[in-house]
């Protein structure tokens, strides 16, 4: 099943970042499951728990299933110091999950990440590839019930 | 091709986007439609023009007329108004404190002490036209030096121009190039690095995104000089718009015949791709890249050898900046003498900085190397926000240190910073007012680097948290006497021994925040007490019996149920029971609840008979 991505690909040890980047992004559920690191590693041909490492280091990457829309809020001090803890807390309310935790519907990932570099327009957060910058609370309402709807 | 009477250039930077840009174009495009303009006015996507906090951000040419926070309601207006009767719209443009209207960017105070060079046509042209690089002036130099030079002369040419790494370290670019390019491989790699993870910096986003054909330029320049034919892109995950457009860059660049082989006629052959990350602080360190690029954990390795005797798979390798990469073009088509005569007499040229913080005018600006915090602060970036004061600039990110008001007229060159206990680093600034507490902000670094620690080496795996752990007694009130003399001893030790710059620097906010604020450091462990109140745990809330009404909102609103009274007692907190949320100084309409630095005695005296009982037990 994953044949199409790895036929793009030289079976070389370099191409395991993106192969693993490809993998999670058509998987639905955005995350590496058992078969596909052991699949990865067959076609690699390098040990799975080499791959697990890897997998392990880069926080981009997850072995759990997460929500159709991964919230990346941003972590970083610019944020912080606009008021990032608040759009947290927001989120956390209106979709009933902690950090690193994916709602029930299974439409919701909530993470924090990393400086976006978009920090003129702080505070941020990355849904899937779109950034959404100068956050208040009343923003967040609106994009979470947009992202909620379109879903329906 | 028709003939159009106006340009719009819209500024698609992912700070614009992410307030709207994209909305506000296919509004106008609409509207234009409708009116059947559309083949008379021209719309260019560009990369980002550098004001952020004014954003969405536009420019009309040929009058040159600069309109900021559009909305996609203000669109109707703007297309009757300027785009059919040619009357710029006035409510549009941007206003300063005394009304003063600025009309055209040039007039604007933000941009006049600014020079660009890695920025040129960053916010002027499309980034997905390599027609419009070409146009203005794009592979001339590459054209020129592959036509006309000898790899040795282009790196003497960039030695004389004094150019110097612009990721934070400040080497000297031709000096990494001649030693990568007298070492002999039959294969030799140029890697651009730009996997920007310093909180605050995003130049190399905006290069990447506003420009990518100079970057790209810039690559085949050093790949010529060292001697490689292979180059990649490492850039992180968390830009895809620098990805697509990179990516794009190099498949015009192919089709054109730009990138191949016999490029310009000459025998010189170069390709290159695109490699992401996946989400590593760690993997901004060159040695740590060259591993990720490998598909390995990216875990820095001792240097020597340094990757520009054994890089990428072993051969030899040069890692260089997308910012440093970005001034070679204009230096070759400009001239090293040009290049030198900005800047200093040990650093020349020009740098970006990312503005942000409490600082009126955020944004990306590029000034000459040698400028005073003092002009970058108040000229460039219009002073601070509100009434308050400029307590402190955070330079470099997490790796920087602090500055203070006496520092105001120190100029910006990798060597004074230095000597003050900062660094130039990637170039983000940090401006923080008197409201914040350097104790806090010195944490907070502190919590990023420890997070990000990659976790290979001991010093940084282990006395990174070690200090954090100090640090959060000391903001949680338990911290001792002796806890700022141990923190200087872990942080030297820990910039001795860490084994890649991550560990080497990640001590500089703690060590610069003592050395400037150990006052502060010493009223929150001796006194208790932290003056600004971001502390939690060292500040509490009174409520002022003059003003309270009695309402008893507060009380209604407090998560614990630690207020208490009556309208004619007036009411008073419980500070035992009281979690500083704040809720109660927010509700009330009175201003009575007042923040007070210092823990209550109240609360202070139980801790210390906790104690007292802990140690008897």
């Amino acid at each position: 099943m994953y044949q199409e991505i790895f036929s793009k690909y030289a079976p070389t040890k370099d191409n395991l970042i993106y192969i693993l980047h490809e993998i999670q992004d058509s998987e639905p559920r955005h995350y590496l499951s058992e078969e596909a690191v052991q699949a990865v590693s067959e076609y690699l041909n390098i040990p799975a728990n080499h791959i697990y490492g890897v997998i392990t280091f880069y926080s981009m990457y997850s072995t759990k299933p997460r929500g159709k829309y991964i919230i990346r809020l941003c972590e970083s001090p610019h944020c912080y110091i606009r008021g990032s803890e608040n759009i947290l807390r927001k989120m956390k309310n209106m979709l009933g999950v902690g950090i690193g935790e994916t709602t029930k519907d299974g439409l919701f990932t909530l993470e924090l990440c990393a400086c976006l570099g978009v920090c003129g327009n702080a505070p941020v957060v990355m849904i899937n590839d779109d950034i959404y910058g100068d956050l208040t609370e009343d923003k967040v309402e609106e994009i979470l019930t947009h992202l909620r709807e379109v879903k329906q | 091709m028709s003939l159009k009477r106006i340009d719009l250039l819209i500024c698609c930077g992912s700070g614009c986007v992410s307030a709207g840009a994209l909305k506000i174009k296919e509004k106008i495009s609409q509207t234009l439609e409708e009116k059947g303009l559309a083949n008379e006015i021209n719309i260019i996507e560009t990369g980002c023009m550098g004001p952020c906090d004014l954003g969405p951000v536009m420019i009309v040419y040929p009058e040159g007329v600069f309109y900021q926070k559009v909305t996609v309601n203000d669109v109707p207006e703007l297309v009757e108004e300027h785009f059919i009767k040619g009357r710029p719209v006035k409510r549009l443009m941007l206003k300063d404190e005394d009304k003063r209207v600025y009309t055209t960017k040039k007039e604007i105070p933000f941009y006049q002490k600014q020079v660009k060079v890695a920025l040129t046509n960053c916010g002027y042209i499309d980034p997905d036209s390599l027609d419009e690089y070409i146009a203005l002036g794009g592979y001339e130099a590459l054209g020129n030096i592959l036509t006309s030079m000898s790899p040795s002369e282009v790196i003497d040419i960039v030695q004389k121009s004094g150019l110097r790494g612009r990721g934070g370290g400040g080497f000297p670019t031709g000096m990494k190039w001649k030693l990568a390019a007298a070492s002999k491989s039959d294969q030799k790699y140029i890697i651009c690095n730009g996997d920007e993870g310093d909180p605050g910096a995003f130049m190399d986003r905006s290069l990447l995104e506003g420009d990518p054909h100079r970057v790209l330029e810039g690559m085949m320049i050093a790949a010529y000089a060292i001697g490689a034919s292979n180059g990649f892109f490492y850039i992180r995950a968390e830009y895809p718009l620098a990805i697509k457009r990179i990516r794009h860059a190099i498949e015009q660049a192919k089709e054109a015949g730009l990138l191949g082989k016999n490029i310009f006629g000459s025998n010189f052959d170069f390709e290159t791709e695109v490699r992401t990350g996946a989400g590593a602080f760690v993997c901004g360190e060159e040695t740590a890249l060259i591993h990720s690029i490998e598909g390995l954990r990216g875990h820095p390795s001792p240097k020597p050898p340094y990757p520009s005797d054994q890089g990428l798979w072993g051969k030899p390798t040069v890692v260089n900046n997308v910012e440093t990469l970005a001034n070679l073009p204009s230096i070759f088509t400009k001239g090293a003498d040009w290049f030198a005569s900005m800047g200093t007499e040990a650093s020349k040229g020009t740098k970006v900085f990312a503005l942000t913080g409490d600082v009126k005018n955020t944004g990306l600006v590029e000034v000459p190397m040698g400028i005073t915090l003092r002009e970058m602060i108040y000229e460039v970036g219009g002073g601070i926000v509100g009434d308050r004061d400029f307590k402190a600039v955070q330079l470099g990110g997490p790796s920087g240190g602090c500055l203070t008001k006496e520092h105001l007229d120190v100029p910006i060159d990798y060597e004074s910073l230095k000597a003050k206990g900062a660094m130039m680093g990637s170039g983000g600034v940090i401006i923080m007012n008197d409201s914040k507490c350097m104790v806090n902000v010195a944490k907070f670094f502190l919590e990023f680097t420890v997070e990000e620690s990659c976790g290979k080496c001991p010093p940084c795996r282990i006395g990174l948290k070690q200090m954090l752990t100090i640090m959060e007694r000391i903001t949680s009130g338990n911290g001792v006497e002796g806890d700022i003399e141990e923190l200087i001893r872990l942080g030297e030790t820990i910039k001795q021994l860490s084994l890649c710059g991550l560990g080497q620097t990640a001590p500089n906010p703690v060590l610069s925040t003592i050395r400037y604020f150990r006052e502060e450091y010493e009223a929150h462990i001796k006194n208790k007490s932290c003056a600004t109140c971001v502390c939690p745990d060292l500040m509490h809330f009174l409520i002022d019996r003059d003003k309270c009404t009695g309402c008893s909102l507060c009380a209604r609103k407090c998560p614990v149920q630690c207020i208490s009274g009556s309208r004619e007692e007036k009411y008073t907190i419980n500070q035992l029971k009281c979690t500083k949320c704040g809720n109660c100084k927010e509700v009330c309409a009175f201003k009575a609840v007042k923040s007070i630095p210092g823990m209550h005695p109240e609360l202070r005296q139980a801790r210390e008979q906790e104690k007292l009982q802990l140690n008897q037990e």
